[in-house]
Protein backbone atom coordinates (compact mmCIF):
# COMPACT_ATOMS: atom_id res chain seq x y z
CA UNK A 1 0.00 0.00 0.00
CA UNK A 2 2.70 2.41 1.04
CA UNK A 3 4.80 1.48 -1.95
CA UNK A 4 1.88 2.15 -4.24
CA UNK A 5 1.40 5.59 -2.70
CA UNK A 6 5.06 6.45 -3.19
CA UNK A 7 4.83 5.28 -6.78
CA UNK A 8 1.78 7.41 -7.35
CA UNK A 9 3.47 10.42 -5.82
CA UNK A 10 6.48 9.92 -8.00
CA UNK A 11 4.81 9.02 -11.26
CA UNK A 12 2.63 12.06 -11.70
CA UNK A 13 4.81 15.12 -11.43
CA UNK A 14 8.27 13.60 -11.99
CA UNK A 15 8.13 14.30 -15.68
CA UNK A 16 7.82 18.04 -15.04
CA UNK A 17 10.77 18.51 -12.65
CA UNK A 18 13.82 16.40 -11.93
CA UNK A 19 16.79 16.63 -9.56
CA UNK A 20 20.30 16.55 -10.96
CA UNK A 21 22.84 16.04 -8.22
CA UNK A 22 26.49 16.69 -7.59
CA UNK A 23 28.51 15.74 -4.55
CA UNK A 24 31.87 17.12 -3.52
CA UNK A 25 32.97 13.60 -2.70
CA UNK A 26 31.64 10.10 -3.05
CA UNK A 27 33.85 8.77 -0.30
CA UNK A 28 35.00 9.86 3.13
CA UNK A 29 38.25 8.27 4.22
CA UNK A 30 38.86 7.94 7.94
CA UNK A 31 42.59 8.31 8.27
CA UNK A 32 44.68 8.44 11.43
CA UNK A 33 44.38 12.22 11.64
CA UNK A 34 40.69 12.31 10.65
CA UNK A 35 39.02 15.30 12.28
CA UNK A 36 35.58 15.37 10.78
CA UNK A 37 34.66 16.31 7.25
CA UNK A 38 32.32 18.54 5.30
CA UNK A 39 30.22 17.33 2.41
CA UNK A 40 29.27 19.86 -0.22
CA UNK A 41 26.00 18.85 -1.86
CA UNK A 42 24.91 20.75 -4.95
CA UNK A 43 22.60 20.24 -7.87
CA UNK A 44 20.02 21.65 -10.20
CA UNK A 45 16.35 21.26 -10.99
CA UNK A 46 15.83 20.09 -14.57
CA UNK A 47 12.59 21.15 -16.27
CA UNK A 48 11.03 20.17 -19.57
CA UNK A 49 8.14 22.59 -19.18
CA UNK A 50 7.68 26.07 -17.70
CA UNK A 51 7.89 26.25 -13.93
CA UNK A 52 4.78 24.89 -12.22
CA UNK A 53 2.89 26.69 -9.48
CA UNK A 54 3.72 26.34 -5.78
CA UNK A 55 6.69 27.06 -3.58
CA UNK A 56 9.85 25.11 -4.41
CA UNK A 57 11.63 23.32 -1.57
CA UNK A 58 14.80 21.21 -1.41
CA UNK A 59 15.62 18.77 1.37
CA UNK A 60 18.95 16.98 1.68
CA UNK A 61 19.36 14.11 4.13
CA UNK A 62 22.48 12.13 4.96
CA UNK A 63 22.04 9.02 7.05
CA UNK A 64 24.65 6.80 8.64
CA UNK A 65 24.19 3.02 8.71
CA UNK A 66 21.23 2.08 10.93
CA UNK A 67 22.24 -0.09 13.88
CA UNK A 68 20.35 -1.49 16.86
CA UNK A 69 21.02 0.41 20.08
CA UNK A 70 19.90 0.10 23.64
CA UNK A 71 18.97 3.16 25.64
CA UNK A 72 19.28 2.85 29.40
CA UNK A 73 17.86 5.02 32.11
CA UNK A 74 19.53 5.70 35.42
CA UNK A 75 17.64 5.65 38.68
CA UNK A 76 18.68 6.12 42.25
CA UNK A 77 19.17 2.77 43.97
CA UNK A 78 20.77 2.46 47.42
CA UNK A 79 21.91 6.07 47.17
CA UNK A 80 23.79 5.75 43.88
CA UNK A 81 22.70 6.24 40.30
CA UNK A 82 22.56 2.98 38.39
CA UNK A 83 21.20 1.84 35.03
CA UNK A 84 17.81 0.25 35.51
CA UNK A 85 15.37 -0.04 32.62
CA UNK A 86 16.43 -0.57 29.05
CA UNK A 87 14.67 0.07 25.75
CA UNK A 88 15.98 -1.56 22.60
CA UNK A 89 15.70 0.47 19.42
CA UNK A 90 16.01 -1.83 16.46
CA UNK A 91 17.40 0.68 14.00
CA UNK A 92 18.84 4.10 14.70
CA UNK A 93 21.35 5.75 12.40
CA UNK A 94 24.68 6.57 13.98
CA UNK A 95 24.56 9.85 12.09
CA UNK A 96 21.65 11.76 10.59
CA UNK A 97 21.52 15.21 9.06
CA UNK A 98 18.59 16.99 7.45
CA UNK A 99 19.17 20.24 5.57
CA UNK A 100 16.24 22.17 4.15
CA UNK A 101 15.68 25.29 2.11
CA UNK A 102 13.26 26.68 4.70
CA UNK A 103 11.41 25.80 7.92
CA UNK A 104 10.72 22.07 7.78
CA UNK A 105 6.95 22.48 8.17
CA UNK A 106 6.84 24.80 5.16
CA UNK A 107 8.88 22.68 2.77
CA UNK A 108 7.53 19.31 3.75
CA UNK A 109 4.01 18.11 4.38
CA UNK A 110 3.56 16.16 7.66
CA UNK A 111 2.14 13.13 5.87
CA UNK A 112 4.99 13.10 3.37
CA UNK A 113 7.44 13.40 6.25
CA UNK A 114 6.09 10.26 7.91
CA UNK A 115 5.81 8.41 4.61
CA UNK A 116 9.36 9.09 3.52
CA UNK A 117 10.84 9.12 7.02
CA UNK A 118 12.59 12.43 6.60
CA UNK A 119 12.99 13.99 10.04
CA UNK A 120 14.83 12.10 12.71
CA UNK A 121 11.73 11.26 14.77
CA UNK A 122 10.08 9.56 11.83
CA UNK A 123 13.39 7.90 10.95
CA UNK A 124 13.78 5.99 14.22
CA UNK A 125 11.32 3.18 14.46
CA UNK A 126 10.77 -0.28 15.87
CA UNK A 127 11.07 0.14 19.61
CA UNK A 128 10.93 -2.90 21.82
CA UNK A 129 10.40 -1.94 25.41
CA UNK A 130 9.71 -4.26 28.35
CA UNK A 131 6.21 -3.95 29.79
CA UNK A 132 7.65 -2.31 32.93
CA UNK A 133 8.66 0.73 30.86
CA UNK A 134 5.75 3.10 30.49
CA UNK A 135 7.40 6.05 28.76
CA UNK A 136 9.17 4.38 25.83
CA UNK A 137 8.99 7.60 23.82
CA UNK A 138 11.04 9.30 26.52
CA UNK A 139 13.87 6.93 25.64
CA UNK A 140 13.67 7.81 21.96
CA UNK A 141 13.67 11.50 22.84
CA UNK A 142 16.73 10.92 25.03
CA UNK A 143 18.52 9.16 22.17
CA UNK A 144 17.83 12.10 19.87
CA UNK A 145 18.83 14.63 22.53
CA UNK A 146 22.17 12.88 23.23
CA UNK A 147 23.01 12.46 19.56
CA UNK A 148 22.02 16.06 18.77
CA UNK A 149 24.35 17.25 21.51
CA UNK A 150 27.18 15.24 19.94
CA UNK A 151 26.30 16.77 16.55
CA UNK A 152 25.55 13.29 15.25
CA UNK A 153 21.96 14.38 14.57
CA UNK A 154 21.53 17.72 12.86
CA UNK A 155 18.52 19.63 11.63
CA UNK A 156 19.75 22.42 9.38
CA UNK A 157 16.65 24.44 8.55
CA UNK A 158 17.16 27.01 5.83
CA UNK A 159 20.70 25.87 5.13
CA UNK A 160 19.96 24.80 1.55
CA UNK A 161 20.44 27.81 -0.72
CA UNK A 162 18.34 27.94 -3.90
CA UNK A 163 19.38 30.27 -6.74
CA UNK A 164 16.88 31.28 -9.43
CA UNK A 165 14.59 28.37 -8.46
CA UNK A 166 17.06 26.11 -10.29
CA UNK A 167 20.43 25.70 -8.59
CA UNK A 168 20.75 24.54 -5.00
CA UNK A 169 23.66 23.90 -2.67
CA UNK A 170 24.42 23.12 0.97
CA UNK A 171 27.27 22.09 3.23
CA UNK A 172 26.83 19.34 5.79
CA UNK A 173 29.35 18.67 8.53
CA UNK A 174 30.37 15.15 9.45
CA UNK A 175 31.70 14.87 13.03
CA UNK A 176 35.10 13.38 13.93
CA UNK A 177 33.57 10.37 15.69
CA UNK A 178 32.18 8.60 12.60
CA UNK A 179 31.39 4.96 12.16
CA UNK A 180 31.99 3.10 8.93
CA UNK A 181 29.40 2.27 6.32
CA UNK A 182 27.36 3.52 3.40
CA UNK A 183 25.86 6.93 4.20
CA UNK A 184 22.60 7.17 2.29
CA UNK A 185 22.17 10.60 0.77
CA UNK A 186 18.74 11.74 -0.39
CA UNK A 187 17.59 14.85 -2.19
CA UNK A 188 13.88 15.59 -2.09
CA UNK A 189 12.35 18.21 -4.34
CA UNK A 190 9.04 19.59 -3.07
CA UNK A 191 6.29 21.88 -4.33
CA UNK A 192 4.03 23.22 -1.55
CA UNK A 193 5.23 20.47 0.75
CA UNK A 194 4.52 17.66 -1.73
CA UNK A 195 7.50 15.66 -2.95
CA UNK A 196 7.78 15.93 -6.73
CA UNK A 197 11.08 14.16 -7.28
CA UNK A 198 13.80 12.47 -5.33
CA UNK A 199 17.27 11.23 -5.90
CA UNK A 200 19.29 8.81 -3.78
CA UNK A 201 22.95 7.96 -3.69
CA UNK A 202 25.45 6.74 -1.09
CA UNK A 203 28.62 8.18 0.31
CA UNK A 204 31.08 5.54 1.34
CA UNK A 205 32.67 6.22 4.72
CA UNK A 206 35.62 3.94 5.27
CA UNK A 207 38.64 3.63 7.46
CA UNK A 208 41.71 3.53 5.26
CA UNK A 209 45.37 2.64 5.60
CA UNK A 210 46.53 1.87 9.11
CA UNK A 211 43.07 2.44 10.60
CA UNK A 212 41.49 -0.05 8.22
CA UNK A 213 44.22 -2.60 8.77
CA UNK A 214 44.16 -2.46 12.57
CA UNK A 215 40.39 -2.53 12.76
CA UNK A 216 39.93 -5.51 10.47
CA UNK A 217 42.77 -7.40 12.11
CA UNK A 218 41.20 -6.88 15.54
CA UNK A 219 37.90 -8.33 14.30
CA UNK A 220 39.08 -11.08 11.98
CA UNK A 221 42.24 -12.23 13.75
CA UNK A 222 41.71 -11.14 17.38
CA UNK A 223 44.33 -13.54 18.74
CA UNK A 224 46.98 -12.29 16.35
CA UNK A 225 45.93 -8.70 17.02
CA UNK A 226 46.28 -9.25 20.77
CA UNK A 227 49.77 -10.71 20.37
CA UNK A 228 50.73 -7.89 18.04
CA UNK A 229 49.44 -5.24 20.47
CA UNK A 230 51.51 -6.79 23.25
CA UNK A 231 54.61 -6.96 21.07
CA UNK A 232 54.25 -3.38 19.84
CA UNK A 233 53.59 -2.07 23.34
CA UNK A 234 56.55 -3.94 24.85
CA UNK A 235 58.82 -2.79 22.07
CA UNK A 236 57.65 0.84 22.34
CA UNK A 237 58.05 0.84 26.12
CA UNK A 238 61.47 -0.74 25.98
CA UNK A 239 62.52 1.48 23.09
CA UNK A 240 61.41 4.68 24.81
CA UNK A 241 63.25 3.86 28.04
CA UNK A 242 66.36 2.77 26.11
CA UNK A 243 66.30 6.00 24.11
CA UNK A 244 65.93 7.99 27.30
CA UNK A 245 68.89 6.33 29.00
CA UNK A 246 70.99 6.83 25.84
CA UNK A 247 70.07 10.49 25.89
CA UNK A 248 71.12 10.78 29.52
CA UNK A 249 74.62 9.31 28.99
CA UNK B 1 46.68 17.28 16.45
CA UNK B 2 43.57 15.11 16.45
CA UNK B 3 44.04 11.40 16.10
CA UNK B 4 41.34 8.86 15.30
CA UNK B 5 41.52 5.77 17.52
CA UNK B 6 40.58 2.78 15.33
CA UNK B 7 39.03 0.60 18.06
CA UNK B 8 37.58 3.20 20.42
CA UNK B 9 36.17 4.96 17.31
CA UNK B 10 36.66 8.40 18.80
CA UNK B 11 38.90 11.23 17.75
CA UNK B 12 41.08 12.69 20.50
CA UNK B 13 43.98 15.08 20.70
CA UNK B 14 47.26 13.16 20.47
CA UNK B 15 49.06 15.66 22.70
CA UNK B 16 46.37 15.28 25.35
CA UNK B 17 47.06 11.55 25.42
CA UNK B 18 50.83 12.03 25.45
CA UNK B 19 50.45 14.59 28.24
CA UNK B 20 48.15 12.33 30.22
CA UNK B 21 50.62 9.47 29.83
CA UNK B 22 53.44 11.78 30.85
CA UNK B 23 51.62 13.10 33.91
CA UNK B 24 50.68 9.66 35.19
CA UNK B 25 54.22 8.54 34.30
CA UNK B 26 55.73 11.28 36.49
CA UNK B 27 53.51 10.22 39.37
CA UNK B 28 54.29 6.54 38.91
CA UNK B 29 58.02 7.31 38.75
CA UNK B 30 57.77 9.44 41.90
CA UNK B 31 55.84 6.91 43.93
CA UNK B 32 57.02 3.68 42.34
CA UNK B 33 53.50 2.56 41.45
CA UNK B 34 52.14 1.38 38.11
CA UNK B 35 49.71 4.24 37.67
CA UNK B 36 46.98 2.12 36.07
CA UNK B 37 44.60 3.02 38.87
CA UNK B 38 44.99 6.70 37.97
CA UNK B 39 45.15 6.31 34.19
CA UNK B 40 41.97 4.25 33.73
CA UNK B 41 39.67 6.75 35.52
CA UNK B 42 41.35 9.62 33.65
CA UNK B 43 40.55 7.86 30.37
CA UNK B 44 36.90 7.65 31.47
CA UNK B 45 36.96 11.39 32.13
CA UNK B 46 38.20 12.24 28.61
CA UNK B 47 35.49 10.14 26.99
CA UNK B 48 37.12 6.81 26.14
CA UNK B 49 34.51 4.04 26.54
CA UNK B 50 35.21 2.24 29.87
CA UNK B 51 35.49 -1.19 28.21
CA UNK B 52 38.19 0.13 25.85
CA UNK B 53 39.95 2.02 28.66
CA UNK B 54 40.21 -1.08 30.85
CA UNK B 55 41.43 -3.41 28.09
CA UNK B 56 43.91 -0.91 26.63
CA UNK B 57 45.29 -0.04 30.04
CA UNK B 58 46.06 -3.73 30.61
CA UNK B 59 48.06 -3.69 27.37
CA UNK B 60 49.93 -0.57 28.44
CA UNK B 61 50.81 -2.00 31.85
CA UNK B 62 52.49 -5.03 30.24
CA UNK B 63 54.81 -2.71 28.39
CA UNK B 64 55.55 -0.29 31.21
CA UNK B 65 56.30 -3.16 33.61
CA UNK B 66 58.56 -4.90 31.09
CA UNK B 67 61.57 -2.61 31.35
CA UNK B 68 61.11 -2.54 35.14
CA UNK B 69 61.24 -6.30 35.52
CA UNK B 70 64.38 -6.53 33.36
CA UNK B 71 66.18 -4.21 35.76
CA UNK B 72 65.05 -6.33 38.73
CA UNK B 73 66.24 -9.54 37.02
CA UNK B 74 69.67 -7.97 36.60
CA UNK B 75 69.74 -7.12 40.31
CA UNK B 76 68.45 -10.64 41.16
CA UNK B 77 65.54 -9.23 43.15
CA UNK B 78 62.84 -11.48 41.67
CA UNK B 79 61.60 -14.52 43.60
CA UNK B 80 60.69 -16.63 40.59
CA UNK B 81 59.12 -19.43 42.60
CA UNK B 82 56.85 -17.05 44.51
CA UNK B 83 56.19 -15.21 41.24
CA UNK B 84 54.96 -18.38 39.56
CA UNK B 85 52.65 -19.26 42.48
CA UNK B 86 51.21 -15.73 42.43
CA UNK B 87 50.91 -16.00 38.67
CA UNK B 88 48.87 -19.23 38.76
CA UNK B 89 46.40 -17.54 41.10
CA UNK B 90 46.50 -14.45 38.90
CA UNK B 91 45.64 -16.27 35.66
CA UNK B 92 42.63 -17.97 37.26
CA UNK B 93 41.58 -14.62 38.71
CA UNK B 94 41.93 -12.82 35.37
CA UNK B 95 39.79 -15.42 33.61
CA UNK B 96 37.16 -15.07 36.35
CA UNK B 97 37.37 -11.29 36.13
CA UNK B 98 36.85 -11.18 32.36
CA UNK B 99 33.94 -13.59 32.72
CA UNK B 100 32.26 -11.33 35.31
CA UNK B 101 33.11 -8.27 33.17
CA UNK B 102 31.46 -9.74 30.06
CA UNK B 103 28.43 -10.92 32.01
CA UNK B 104 27.82 -7.49 33.50
CA UNK B 105 28.48 -5.88 30.14
CA UNK B 106 25.55 -7.87 28.76
CA UNK B 107 23.42 -6.48 31.61
CA UNK B 108 24.60 -2.93 30.91
CA UNK B 109 26.13 -2.66 34.37
CA UNK B 110 29.83 -2.83 33.53
CA UNK B 111 30.46 0.91 33.96
CA UNK B 112 28.92 0.74 37.39
CA UNK B 113 30.98 -2.32 38.35
CA UNK B 114 34.24 -0.72 37.23
CA UNK B 115 33.48 2.57 38.95
CA UNK B 116 32.29 0.94 42.17
CA UNK B 117 35.45 -1.19 42.29
CA UNK B 118 37.49 1.97 41.91
CA UNK B 119 35.63 3.85 44.62
CA UNK B 120 35.93 0.96 47.09
CA UNK B 121 39.58 0.10 46.44
CA UNK B 122 40.89 3.62 46.03
CA UNK B 123 38.97 4.66 49.14
CA UNK B 124 40.28 1.83 51.32
CA UNK B 125 43.89 1.96 50.07
CA UNK B 126 44.04 5.76 50.05
CA UNK B 127 42.55 5.98 53.52
CA UNK B 128 44.88 3.37 55.02
CA UNK B 129 47.91 4.91 53.37
CA UNK B 130 46.95 8.37 54.58
CA UNK B 131 46.55 7.25 58.21
CA UNK B 132 49.70 5.15 58.14
CA UNK B 133 51.93 7.85 56.70
CA UNK B 134 50.44 10.44 59.06
CA UNK B 135 51.38 8.20 61.98
CA UNK B 136 54.85 7.65 60.51
CA UNK B 137 55.43 11.39 60.20
CA UNK B 138 54.30 11.88 63.81
CA UNK B 139 56.63 9.10 65.00
CA UNK B 140 59.70 10.40 63.19
CA UNK B 141 58.94 13.81 64.63
CA UNK B 142 59.04 12.22 68.12
CA UNK B 143 62.13 10.23 67.19
CA UNK B 144 60.57 6.84 68.01
CA UNK B 145 61.80 3.48 66.71
CA UNK B 146 60.39 1.78 63.61
CA UNK B 147 57.81 -0.82 64.68
CA UNK B 148 58.81 -4.46 64.26
CA UNK B 149 56.85 -6.84 62.05
CA UNK B 150 55.26 -9.90 63.61
CA UNK B 151 57.07 -13.03 62.47
CA UNK B 152 54.39 -15.64 63.11
CA UNK B 153 50.68 -15.44 62.37
CA UNK B 154 47.78 -17.66 61.29
CA UNK B 155 49.30 -18.03 57.85
CA UNK B 156 51.96 -20.37 59.22
CA UNK B 157 49.31 -22.87 60.34
CA UNK B 158 48.01 -23.57 56.78
CA UNK B 159 48.91 -26.81 54.91
CA UNK B 160 50.77 -27.26 51.52
CA UNK B 161 53.93 -25.57 52.69
CA UNK B 162 56.61 -24.69 50.19
CA UNK B 163 60.10 -23.27 50.50
CA UNK B 164 60.74 -19.91 48.82
CA UNK B 165 64.52 -19.62 48.93
CA UNK B 166 64.96 -16.10 47.54
CA UNK B 167 62.44 -14.68 50.01
CA UNK B 168 63.74 -16.90 52.82
CA UNK B 169 60.23 -18.16 53.55
CA UNK B 170 58.66 -21.54 54.30
CA UNK B 171 54.92 -20.97 54.04
CA UNK B 172 51.74 -22.50 52.64
CA UNK B 173 51.01 -21.85 48.96
CA UNK B 174 47.37 -20.98 49.74
CA UNK B 175 47.88 -17.32 50.76
CA UNK B 176 50.02 -16.39 47.70
CA UNK B 177 47.55 -18.19 45.43
CA UNK B 178 44.69 -16.19 46.95
CA UNK B 179 46.60 -12.92 46.72
CA UNK B 180 47.32 -13.70 43.05
CA UNK B 181 43.66 -14.55 42.43
CA UNK B 182 42.37 -11.28 43.89
CA UNK B 183 44.93 -9.27 41.91
CA UNK B 184 43.99 -11.14 38.72
CA UNK B 185 40.30 -10.33 39.16
CA UNK B 186 41.12 -6.68 39.76
CA UNK B 187 43.40 -6.57 36.72
CA UNK B 188 40.60 -7.81 34.48
CA UNK B 189 37.85 -5.62 35.91
CA UNK B 190 39.70 -2.41 36.70
CA UNK B 191 42.49 -2.38 34.10
CA UNK B 192 45.20 -2.09 36.74
CA UNK B 193 48.33 -4.06 37.46
CA UNK B 194 47.24 -4.50 41.05
CA UNK B 195 50.61 -3.58 42.52
CA UNK B 196 48.91 -1.29 45.01
CA UNK B 197 47.14 -4.32 46.53
CA UNK B 198 49.82 -6.93 45.94
CA UNK B 199 52.81 -5.06 47.39
CA UNK B 200 51.22 -4.43 50.82
CA UNK B 201 49.83 -7.99 50.84
CA UNK B 202 53.27 -9.46 50.09
CA UNK B 203 54.93 -7.44 52.83
CA UNK B 204 52.36 -7.63 55.60
CA UNK B 205 50.51 -10.88 54.83
CA UNK B 206 53.21 -13.12 53.35
CA UNK B 207 56.09 -11.51 55.20
CA UNK B 208 58.35 -11.24 52.16
CA UNK B 209 61.51 -9.12 52.37
CA UNK B 210 60.91 -5.66 50.89
CA UNK B 211 63.77 -5.85 48.39
CA UNK B 212 62.24 -8.73 46.39
CA UNK B 213 58.63 -7.49 46.61
CA UNK B 214 58.63 -5.02 43.73
CA UNK B 215 60.48 -7.25 41.24
CA UNK B 216 58.33 -10.27 42.05
CA UNK B 217 55.09 -8.32 41.79
CA UNK B 218 56.17 -6.85 38.43
CA UNK B 219 56.93 -10.37 37.20
CA UNK B 220 53.39 -11.50 38.11
CA UNK B 221 51.79 -8.31 36.75
CA UNK B 222 53.38 -8.68 33.29
CA UNK B 223 51.96 -12.13 32.70
CA UNK B 224 48.56 -11.49 34.27
CA UNK B 225 47.99 -8.25 32.35
CA UNK B 226 49.26 -9.87 29.12
CA UNK B 227 46.73 -12.66 29.66
CA UNK B 228 44.01 -10.09 30.41
CA UNK B 229 44.89 -8.18 27.23
CA UNK B 230 44.53 -11.35 25.18
CA UNK B 231 41.19 -12.19 26.82
CA UNK B 232 39.79 -8.70 26.20
CA UNK B 233 41.18 -8.63 22.65
CA UNK B 234 39.62 -11.98 21.72
CA UNK B 235 36.25 -11.68 23.48
CA UNK B 236 35.44 -7.96 23.48
CA UNK B 237 37.68 -6.54 20.69
CA UNK B 238 38.38 -3.57 22.94
CA UNK B 239 42.19 -3.27 22.93
CA UNK B 240 43.19 -0.08 21.13
CA UNK B 241 46.85 -0.36 20.25
CA UNK B 242 47.14 3.23 18.99
CA UNK B 243 45.84 4.52 22.33
CA UNK B 244 48.17 2.19 24.23
CA UNK B 245 51.28 3.29 22.35
CA UNK B 246 50.53 7.01 22.79
CA UNK B 247 49.97 6.62 26.53
CA UNK B 248 53.05 4.47 26.79
CA UNK B 249 55.47 6.85 25.12
CA UNK B 250 54.29 9.68 27.36
CA UNK B 251 54.35 7.37 30.35
CA UNK B 252 57.92 6.11 29.91
CA UNK B 253 59.32 9.63 29.55
CA UNK B 254 57.24 10.85 32.49
CA UNK B 255 58.42 7.97 34.67
CA UNK B 256 62.07 8.91 34.11
CA UNK B 257 61.39 12.49 35.21
CA UNK B 258 59.28 11.29 38.13
CA UNK B 259 62.01 9.00 39.47
CA UNK B 260 64.35 11.97 39.66
CA UNK B 261 61.80 14.06 41.57
CA UNK B 262 61.03 11.11 43.87
CA UNK B 263 64.67 10.76 44.98
CA UNK B 264 64.65 14.33 46.32
CA UNK B 265 61.61 13.79 48.55
CA UNK B 266 61.09 11.98 51.86
CA UNK B 267 59.28 8.63 51.82
CA UNK B 268 56.54 9.75 54.25
CA UNK B 269 55.87 12.93 52.30
CA UNK B 270 55.64 10.93 49.09
CA UNK B 271 53.22 8.46 50.60
CA UNK B 272 50.95 11.12 52.03
CA UNK B 273 50.88 12.90 48.66
CA UNK B 274 50.02 9.67 46.88
CA UNK B 275 47.31 8.98 49.47
CA UNK B 276 45.76 12.41 48.88
CA UNK B 277 45.77 11.85 45.12
CA UNK B 278 44.21 8.41 45.39
CA UNK B 279 41.50 9.84 47.66
CA UNK B 280 40.88 12.70 45.20
CA UNK B 281 40.26 10.33 42.27
CA UNK B 282 38.09 8.17 44.53
CA UNK B 283 36.13 11.24 45.60
CA UNK B 284 35.49 12.36 42.03
CA UNK B 285 34.21 8.92 41.02
CA UNK B 286 32.05 8.64 44.14
CA UNK B 287 30.66 12.12 43.53
CA UNK B 288 29.61 11.11 39.99
CA UNK B 289 27.80 8.07 41.32
CA UNK B 290 26.05 9.91 44.16
CA UNK B 291 24.98 13.12 42.45
CA UNK B 292 22.07 13.07 40.03
CA UNK B 293 23.59 13.03 36.53
CA UNK B 294 22.60 15.80 34.13
CA UNK B 295 21.66 13.18 31.53
CA UNK B 296 19.74 10.25 32.98
CA UNK B 297 19.82 8.22 29.80
CA UNK B 298 22.76 6.56 28.08
CA UNK B 299 23.18 4.87 24.74
CA UNK B 300 24.87 1.51 24.38
CA UNK B 301 25.30 -1.13 21.74
CA UNK B 302 22.33 -3.48 21.70
CA UNK B 303 22.71 -7.02 22.99
CA UNK B 304 21.47 -10.28 21.63
CA UNK B 305 21.89 -9.35 18.00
Amino acid sequence: MRLLMILLCLALPAAAEEVVLGLSQKEVAITTNFDGSEIFVFGAVKRDAPQPEGKLGVIVTISGPPVPVSVRKKERRFGIWVNTDVVEIEAAPSYYAVATSGPIDDVLDTRENILRRVTVTSMIQSISAPTTVLDATGYVKALIRIREKAEAFQLLEGKVVIDDDTLFRTRIKLPAALTEGAYQTRILLTRDGQVVDHYQTAIDVRKVGLERWLYSLSRNQPFLYGLMSLAIAIFAGWGASAAFSLLRN
Amino acid sequence: MQIYLPIAEVSVNAFLLLGLGGMVGILSGMFGVGGGFLMTPLLFFIGIPPAVAVATEANQIVASSFSGVLAHFRRKTVDLRMGVVLLIGGLVGAALGVFVFNYLKSLGQVDLLVKLCYVVFLGVIGGLMFIESLNAIRKTAKGGAVPKRKKHNWIHKLPFKMRFRVSGLYISVIPPLLVGLVVGILAAIMGVGGGFIMVPAMIYLLGMPTKVVVGTSLFQIIFVTAFTTMLHATTNFTVDVVLAVLLLVGGVIGAQIGTRIGVKMKAEQLRILLAIMVLAVCGKLAFDLLVMPSELYSIGAAEGH
